[in-house]
């Protein structure tokens, strides 16, 4: 083997020290691209939508006529759809997890249980609305309402919330249970009492970073059906209904006919933006202000 | 209230308790085994309406043909172009976020400080937290006008641009996974590579990365699963027209931005068209399950135990 000279040394030495430079400002430039793209896209969106957010866009029917267009009809709709959306998930993601983590036997049942679910999370959303299209609007007959789209954003979001609940009973260390044995209390009460309460910051936070899923989600809610037509407020969960994402899908495929509908989707959009942002910083506070380190 | 009464009565609230005790699991059985319906419920509509699409249209014709003109006099049903929408704008997006992500967890993973870390990396993950319907809107209004300036052939609705969009979406995704990946890597293996003189871009290059390779690949195969799946970007932005081509600048429908287009018209339930909304989730389902699958016997096989 033949030796470098000193010379050589020193250049390839500061090759690979500039190379290493360079490299470091690449992945740099990388890390905040998505940030810059982020920066770019609410720039765009904001400068084109502020205009027409204002008291009357905010409370406003759906109009065909753009400077009356409201969007109040959306905003319902988006908390009708809640309404079902949020209790359903809930007790059904609260139940399974404690099932899949107190009650059941580690084995063949539960990994296929668990394999099941990260499967289902892998679904396409769309291929819920399918689901929902087939089963809830066709087959039960409920037609394009609350109910209907409610439930198929519930089928949607219910992996997430099954293993973030699973992860915040995990999270409970065994001697809490123990001390509750001890004193003689049954494994319900146990969990009812000792368990649920302290996993609640966490299942609360998954919970609401689902939901906030479910209401930027369009897909599904597009295959059911919705409409974005003069539909009537929606007054009780029978009722049609249109939501925030659904508007925006229709005023932005509209747009190149009347061009304001680009502002009103923008518009929309802010909104929309706004009460994902409420929604997740809430599940941020919860998570930093009840968290338990045990 | 004597004794004896006290111990009658906590008997009998015992027994309705132990009652309680024993519903408990069997109830909380029931609500479990919803997940397991819902997967069930997802194949049996889809196979059902499945199959009588392929007792009318030949299962060959579907995967071989080139031409899909579903409403027209002699309807013609072929998948192919709408794979080709499909396959064409996940590579697009593959090739923005596989390098852009990976590169991004290399940063955070191997130089960033930990506060840096854990400033940059929320905020990365708030990109995949805005709607897809928001980039929908964005490559629909803002990309395809900007491309159009450097490309003039690129038409209004195209495959190009809501490719990119789709895969600055997932590059969280990737990023997120593949640093998970890398930060696992024990730091005992770098410091090995650091006593041998290596440079940090070297350790990176031939330490971290081929230890994290299992992680890395499952991440791209996942984000590969998620660009098939996704539809309002497509469906928004890259338009209906059924072109087998390899012409980025030409609209191109995916699969999924089929299905929209069929549930949004007015398919009448039992005709072809119909069932062919079925036969494409179908496709859709099984092409995306597959990747979910091989994305996680990738991290399970490779997994190198440290």
């Amino acid at each position: 083997m033949n030796q470098l000279s000193e010379k050589q040394h020193i250049r390839r030495m500061k090759r690979r020290l500039f190379l290493n430079r360079f490299s470091k400002s690449i992945f740099m430039l990388s890390a905040f691209f998505g940030l810059f793209f982020l920066a770019v896209l609410l720039v765009k969106v904001v400068s084109e939508g502020i205009g027409s957010v204002n008291f009357d866009f905010l409370t406003g029917k759906l109009s065909t006529q753009p400077e009356r267009a409201g969007i109040m009809g959306a905003i319902l709709g988006t908390f009708w759809l809640m309404l079902v959306v949020a209790p359903v998930t809930m007790f059904v993601g609260v139940c399974t997890a404690i099932y899949l983590e107190m009650y059941a036997k580690k084995g063949r049942l539960v990994s296929f249980i668990q394999t099941n679910i990260s499967n289902l999370a892998g679904v396409p959303s769309i291929v819920y609305g399918i689901l929902g299209l087939t089963v809830f609007v066709r087959v039960l007959d409920l037609g394009n309402i609350v109910l209907a789209g409610g439930l198929t954003m519930s089928l949607l979001i219910l992996p997430i919330v099954i293993v973030a609940s699973q992860e915040a009973i995990r999270s409970i260390p065994f001697f809490l249970s123990e001390a509750a044995y001890g004193l003689g209390a049954t494994k319900w009460q146990t969990i009812q009492r000792i368990i649920l309460p302290a996993a609640l910051p966490g299942i609360l936070t998954g919970a609401i970073l689902s939901l906030s899923r479910a209401i930027g989600e369009t897909a599904p809610l597009v295959v059911i059906g919705i409409p974005a037509l003069l539909i009537p407020f929606p007054g009780s969960i029978m009722d049609r209904f249109t939501v925030l994402p659904m508007q925006i899908y229709y005023w932005t495929l509209d747009a190149s006919l009347v061009a304001e509908y680009a502002n009103l989707a923008a518009a929309t959009i802010i909104v929309l933006l706004v009460a994902l942002f409420v929604l997740n910083s809430t599940a941020i506070i919860i998570r930093n202000k009840f968290h338990r380190v045990f | 209230m004597n004794i004896r009464d006290m111990i009658d009565q906590n008997q009998r609230g015992n027994s309705i308790r132990r009652r309680i005790e024993r519903l408990i699991p069997i109830f909380l059985t029931l609500i479990a085994s919803l997940s397991v319906l819902t997967t069930i419920g997802i194949i049996w509509t889809l196979l059902f309406e499945t199959v009588e699409f392929f007792k009318r249209v030949p299962f060959l014709d579907f995967f071989s043909g080139t031409v899909l003109k579903p409403l027209s006099q002699n309807p013609e049903f072929g998948v192919l172009p709408l794979l080709m929408g499909t396959v064409t704008s996940s590579l697009i997006a593959m090739a923005v976020a596989a390098p852009i992500g990976l590169m991004a967890a290399i940063y955070l993973s191997e130089y960033a400080s930990p506060k840096l870390r854990r400033v940059v990396k929320p905020i990365l993950e708030l990109l995949a937290g805005v709607p897809t319907i928001v980039y929908g809107f964005f490559a629909f209004t803002f990309v395809t006008p900007l491309l159009r300036e450097f490309i003039p052939s690129l038409q209004a609705t195209n495959i190009l641009s809501p490719g990119l969009v789709m895969g600055v979406m997932i590059i969280p995704m990737i990023a997120s996974l593949s640093e998970d990946a890398m930060s696992s890597v024990p730091n005992a293996m770098r410091e090995g590579a650091y006593g041998l003189g290596a440079t940090k871009l070297e350790v990176t290059r031939k330490v971290v990365i081929p230890a994290a390779l299992s992680g890395i690949i499952a991440s791209f195969v996942l984000g590969i699963s998620r660009a098939i799946g996704e539809t309002m970007i497509v469906t928004i932005a890259s338009g209906s027209t059924k072109n087998f081509t390899f012409d980025l600048t030409q609209s191109m429908q995916t699969m999924t931005a089929y299905i929209v287009e069929v549930t949004g018209g007015d398919a009448a339930a039992g005709s072809t068209v119909y069932y062919s909304l079925y036969a494409v989730a179908m496709t859709l389902f099984v092409l995306t399950l597959l990747m979910n699958l091989i994305a996680r016997a990738v991290s399970k096989k490779f997994r190198e135990e440290y």
